[in-house]
């Protein structure tokens, strides 16, 4: 069966040779139109005059259009409709598009759109968190979720702790920036290339924008270079001014953002204020604990406020805390709209409890990794293995009592904790107990160097919280000569989604996997679908494809069956083979002789996510249908000079489920693991004090870097099935991993904590001068 | 306008009249079609545009999307798109990108293929450095270097030979020796010298300056080069920064070792020694080295030529000893000890703009300090030696108690500036620590985190 098997990315050899068509490589016809956006430089005001004489007299400029162009101005929103294509009047933050020029060529219309000449009266933009607390400036009500009496605990605890965190936001940057092509149809029609996560919701905004109906909009996807959450909802200005403009001139129109643009202008990840008050015994068990979550948000809402609570939702980790209360702010401020970035506001509420465990281990004097498992969800025994708490499993005593899931602070009980077995199998694959002990006795003899080392879970929930998305469809058809086409609502951002749907595609029908021609996501062919996003791709358009290639499959099999007077179910669908009783057909045969029969070959398949429901006022309900585990154990070297660092050996051991491909699953961890740890350590955003970023460009951004890889870097999956029926009973693995790089964090903060005396209590991003400033403090 | 002609994967090009500052990555989508090279930044820093680029100095990786047409004159280009054969066969590193799961999105997985393709024609096998300009945001890069090691005992293929037996050496109008260029310099001195674009690039590229009359100096063999003498090294303005790292490895290996970390493959490849000292700029990583090393910059005006202290070179912000019309020949050193070391700090150890340069040498004898050079970059509006600093040391015994007292003297020789590299009194407090940490190596105390292994 193809399934399992550690395939390449389908795309690869394309990839290699240059081949792999992205949206700004499609061939035009030389009347297409180029656009850019001209920005505003300030954050907040009001703009009083627009001078555009000097774009539009520029070289090759053929069309300029400001807000005083439309009627209704186009809203590039995800659902708030707070967002206008270009500027009505008020400034909102430094970025934000005030008119659109479209030119002959990408560089006329950069040039051009740079000769603009913006009048603004200037007012004092609410940029950082206490700004926007100062000014209460919030989208919503504040949220408060919880469960027990966390006043009560935290006042008869033994011992408290208490402490308040930043922690940075991060860029995407995705390698290709973002990029549309509209290319006008007749009729009015529109067809549109979009580098999206989400073309749905593209031909959704593009159809209102052109005040049509969707069924006049297509929109097709390839591949994105790239997406991390970054093309869910960003791509939509793009879509919309290249569509607006091909429709207002009958010419094909292209826009791709420069990268200091796409910096500017595009969303990133939420940075957060996470304030805590924890109580504990002297064993370091949490009593209760509150959080007060401080979510930076921008402009506009986008999707903020499902961002913020999936911060809340991941306020425990891997922990019971059975008395909690977490309250979440989410703020307006003058700066870009932050967006959907891996983790979903996960990662955000992860490094708080992470950070808490630190400081509670700190302050009783343990191992963090023994307050961590103390700590820990219960294991629940799998159905019918037969396990009992204290049994032997062959990976240690079995934690109990666990006849009753624990329940997390949103009232879903957890059946599936892994976490008990995993920490106990890394801790021994890694060593972690000798190394421990090594590092002391090495940083006792080392005055500027100090070696740090944490080991640290991720618990992650599975499922999109708002419900209804958590549908896919899929469209699939056998071809006369036995050939197969696969469609489905997924989009491939380089996960290697494509491959594993057509993995199990090609499992469904007992074929090679060739024989699956894997295709361009398009509305046209599979309607409705979500965004591919909350790591959710493979298993919703997973279980659609199997749905869609059962059907066929069905047909296929009562054709063959009747032929041989046999039942359907005696049909085996093989090695590219079809056999029944002694006989033995390819599958080409089977497929011409079925369409010959005159019998369907194609199918839509459809699948929604079972169990789950959810009330995110009250915070109540079962908004995941799973969860996915990993943990990582970080070595780090930090010199107390100057606060730089280095990873030094990383061990993972992630659980996928029953990998639907070995291969392309590890390459998620491994590439996950290096993008969290530079969240956390070298990707600083800087704002300047009239809120223009000043990091807009890889010169000043930094992401990780071939050498900031672990050098020691060992990834294994944990090869368990599924609890619940997934496909294949494996695992979603696009976001969970990405919360392994916290132990680069707190394997940094090990290390500034062997300085002195004091704990850490480091921010994010920990960059070196953070450090230093971190030792220095602990010094003293 | 100029005409240019060039190798573009084994096809002979020649174009008349174009503009000279359009980019080779421009060219190559915009006129080409070859889509293959990407753009990913459009400044240099992310290496999704890499290309191969072979010249008699053999392959090398640039950036195309700095790389302005007239220089690849007389040189052969290889794309993506080149780097498999003929017939379609796959370089070695293509195929192990391919079966050892290196591309994910595959953005950037052309540039990648052309750093690895250059440093397999090398025989190079430093990965990490030879793939620091490239940046991939999905891998987390593990399995692209499994795949440059696995195919790194592969035999070269022999497409990737040929490219400059084609070629021959075409005619130009470029200039050719340093006569011409500084006798037309002279006429032009608001003309702009290009030497390896990687600064000039991103005037045309981010900025849309006009840049008036160019003169490109990738033509002018006696400007480039390294000669040594008994009494000092002197190296041409247009040798690579690549090529003076690889030589001074043998006579300072703290500055080779700085020189490995400044800028990447692709922008060393391109950018030159007399470049980076021209351009005047405050955070230039080789200026503070070369001045603690106590080096003589050489000016030439028309026939003119002059030498002064490479200190005294830069005179503000943005301002240089420089006449119109005149032009960095080369730059000297006088042939000393090696007593150098160089730290470079920034957020991210490869490719990153210094927040702090500092450049140390101090010579002691008889456990006393009779000599200290020490150069900062980051910390003023030029590159600058610390005065103070220095003055603290000379002449004391060399003790922690005599490198605290004199670190502590920083202050006074700098007010450096906050902004989004660091803070001013992180600045401040890294440098002073710089002084410290060059007494514990010299102590033979561990302080590098470079040299830790798990």
């Amino acid at each position: 069966m193809t399934v399992a098997k550690p395939l390449p990315h389908d795309a690869a050899p394309l990839h290699v040779t240059g081949q792999a068509r992205y949206v700004d490589d499609i061939p035009v016809p030389a009347s297409c139109l180029h656009l850019a956006f001209g920005l505003s430089k300030v954050a907040k005001g009001t703009l009083t005059s627009l001078d555009l004489d000097a774009v539009r007299a520029a070289p090759g400029v053929v069309m300029v259009l400001t807000a005083a162009d439309f009627g209704h101005v186009p809203d590039c929103s995800p659902g708030a409709h707070d967002e206008p294509l270009l500027c009505t009047g008020e400034i909102h933050f430094e970025g934000q598009p005030l008119f659109l020029v479209a030119a002959t060529s990408h560089g006329a219309a950069r040039r051009a759109a740079a000769l603009g000449k913006a009048e603004i009266a200037e007012e004092t933009p609410v940029l950082s968190i206490d700004d926007a607390l100062e000014a209460e400036s919030f989208f919503g009500a504040k949220l408060v979720w919880g469960q027990g009496d966390p006043d009560a605990a935290l006042a008869g605890a033994a011992m408290t702790a208490e402490g308040s965190m930043e922690i940075g936001g991060q860029e995407h940057f995705y390698l290709e920036g973002q990029a549309a092509l509209s290319v006008p149809q007749e009729g009015g029609d529109m067809l549109v290339h979009s580098s999206t996560q989400h073309p749905t919701e593209i031909q959704h905004k593009v159809a209102e924008a052109l005040e049509t109906g969707m069924h006049a909009v297509r929109v097709e996807t390839r591949r994105m270079g790239g997406g991390f959450g970054g093309k869910e909802s960003q791509g939509n200005w793009l879509a919309i001014a290249t569509a607006i403009v091909a429709s207002r001139t009958g010419r094909p129109a292209k826009m791709r953002y420069d990268r200091d643009d796409d910096m500017v202008i595009t969303g990133k990840r939420h940075d957060f204020r996470i304030a805590y008050k924890v109580g504990f015994d002297n064993t370091g068990k949490i009593a209760g604990i509150e959080f007060e979550q401080f979510c930076r948000c921008g402009w506009s809402q986008d999707l903020s406020h499902a961002i913020a609570d999936r911060a809340m939702l991941h306020a425990d980790n891997a922990y019971h805390l059975p008395h909690v209360r977490i309250v979440s702010h989410r703020l307006k401020t003058n700066t870009v709209s932050a967006t959907a970035f891996r983790g979903f506001g996960g990662p955000q509420g992860m490094v708080a409890i992470e950070r808490v465990l630190d400081h509670v281990a700190h302050a009783v004097g343990k191992d963090p990794l023994e307050v961590r498992r103390l700590n820990y969800y219960d294991t629940v025994p799998r159905h019918g293995d037969g396990l009992a708490a204290g049994m032997e499993d062959g990976r240690g005593v079995v934690p109990g009592p666990h006849a009753v899931p624990q329940i997390t602070p949103y009232g879903m009980p957890v059946e599936d904790f892994e976490l008990h077995e995993m920490t106990e199998a890394l801790a021994a694959s890694c060593g972690y107990a000798g190394r421990r002990a090594a590092i002391r006795e090495w940083n006792a003899a080392s005055p500027v160097l100090k070696r740090g080392i944490a080991l640290g879970p991720v618990k992650f929930g599975i499922s999109f919280t708002l419900t209804h998305l958590n549908q896919a469809g899929a469209l699939v058809h056998v071809y006369q000569d036995g050939s197969i086409a696969m469609n489905h609502g997924g989009t491939e951002m380089g996960q290697g989604l494509f491959q594993k749907v057509a993995q199990v595609a090609a499992s469904r029908f007992g074929v090679r996997p060739e024989r699956v021609k894997i295709t361009a996501t398009d509305t046209a062919k599979v309607p409705n679908t979500s965004a591919t996003a909350a790591s959710s791709g493979s298993d919703l358009n997973g279980m659609a494809v199997r749905a869609a290639c059962d059907t066929i499959v069905e047909r296929l099999a009562e054709f063959v069956a009747e032929k041989h007077q046999a039942s359907p179910r005696e049909v085996v669908f093989a090695e590219d083979k079809v056999t029944v009783g002694g006989a033995e057909y390819s599958f080409e045969e089977v497929a011409k002789a079925a369409y010959e029969a005159r019998i369907s070959l194609s199918a839509t398949g459809f699948y929604k996510t079972p169990k789950i429901e959810w009330d995110r006022i009250a915070g109540h309900g079962r908004p995941f249908y799973y969860f996915a585990y990993g943990v990582a154990c970080t070595e780090v070297v930090l010199d107390t000079l100057t606060g730089e660092n280095r990873i030094l050996r990383t061990d993972i051991l992630h659980d996928c489920g029953s990998s639907l491909n070995p291969a392309l699953d590890k390459g998620q961890v491994e590439g996950a693991y290096v993008q969290g740890a530079g969240w956390l350590t070298m990707e600083e955003l800087v704002w300047d004090a009239k809120g223009r970023l000043r990091t807009h460009a890889p010169s000043t951004y930094k992401i990780p870097a071939c050498s900031d890889r672990p050098p020691v870097f060992n990834v294994a999956l944990w090869d368990r099935p599924n609890r619940e029926d997934t496909i294949y009973r494996s695992k979603a693995v696009g976001e969970p991993p990405f919360m392994l790089g916290i132990s680069n964090f707190l394997a940094l903060s090990d290390a500034v904590a062997a300085c002195g005396d004091a704990y850490p209590a480091i921010d994010a991003p920990a960059t070196p001068e953070r450090l230093l400033w971190a030792v220095e403090r602990v010094k003293s | 306008m100029a005409d240019v002609s060039f190798l573009l994967n084994g096809e002979i090009v020649r174009l008349d009249g174009i503009d000279p500052t359009t980019t080779l990555l421009d060219w190559l989508r915009d006129s080409r079609g070859l889509t293959g090279t990407k753009e990913g930044c459009n400044e240099g820093d992310c290496g999704a545009c890499t290309v191969v680029v072979t010249d008699g100095g053999g392959p090398r990786a640039l950036n195309a999307c700095i790389l302005f047409l007239p220089q690849l004159h007389g040189r052969a280009v290889r794309t993506v798109e080149g780097i498999a054969g003929p017939d379609g066969q796959l370089h070695p590193v293509q195929q192990a990108m391919v079966d050892l799961h290196g591309s994910q999105c595959g953005f950037c997985t052309p540039g990648f293929i052309a750093s690895m393709a250059a440093a397999h024609a090398a025989g190079a096998t430093d990965f990490n450095d030879k793939l620091a300009g490239n940046l991939c945001r999905c891998t987390g890069y593990a399995p692209i270097v499994r795949a440059a090691e696995a195919a790194a005992s592969e035999p070269v293929p022999d497409w990737m030979a040929e490219d400059l037996a084609v070629l021959g050496a075409p005619e130009s109008d470029m200039p050719v020796t340093a006569d011409a260029l500084a006798e037309w310099y002279l006429a032009n001195p608001d003309a702009t010298l290009v030497a390896g674009a990687t600064d000039v690039g991103l005037w045309i590229t981010k900025q849309f300056r006009k840049i008036g009359p160019v003169a490109f100096l990738n033509r002018i063999p006696e400007l480039a080069g390294i000669a040594v003498t008994d009494e000092a090294i002197r190296i041409g303005a247009m040798t690579t920064v690549s090529e003076f790292g690889a030589f001074i490895a043998g006579h300072h290996p703290g500055l080779a070792e700085m020189i490995r970390r400044y800028g990447s493959t692709q922008v060393r490849n391109a950018a030159t020694v007399g470049g980076n000292i021209a351009n005047g700029s405050p955070i230039g990583d080789s200026p503070p080295a070369l001045i603690a090393l106590g080096a003589t910059l050489h000016l030439r005006c028309g026939a003119d030529r002059r030498a002064i202290p490479l200190e005294s070179f830069f005179l503000d912000y943005g301002r240089q000893d420089r006449k119109p019309g005149e032009f960095v020949e080369a730059v000297s050193l006088p042939r000393q000890p090696d007593r150098l070391k160089c730290y470079k700090l920034s957020k991210r150890f490869d490719q990153d703009i210094s927040a702090v340069m500092g450049a140390l040498s101090v010579t002691v004898e008889d456990g006393a300090v009779t000599a200290a050079r020490i150069a900062f970059g980051g910390m003023a509006g030029i590159p600058k030696r610390a005065a103070a600093v220095e003055a603290a040391l000379l002449g004391r015994p060399w003790t922690l108690e005599t490198v605290t007292a004199a670190a502590a003297k920083m202050a006074e020789d700098f007010t450096p500036l906050s902004d989004m590299r660091a803070s001013a009194d992180y600045r401040l407090k890294a440098a002073a620590n710089m002084l410290i940490r060059y007494f514990h190596e010299d102590q033979g105390t561990a302080a590098n985190v470079l040299e830790v292994s798990a």
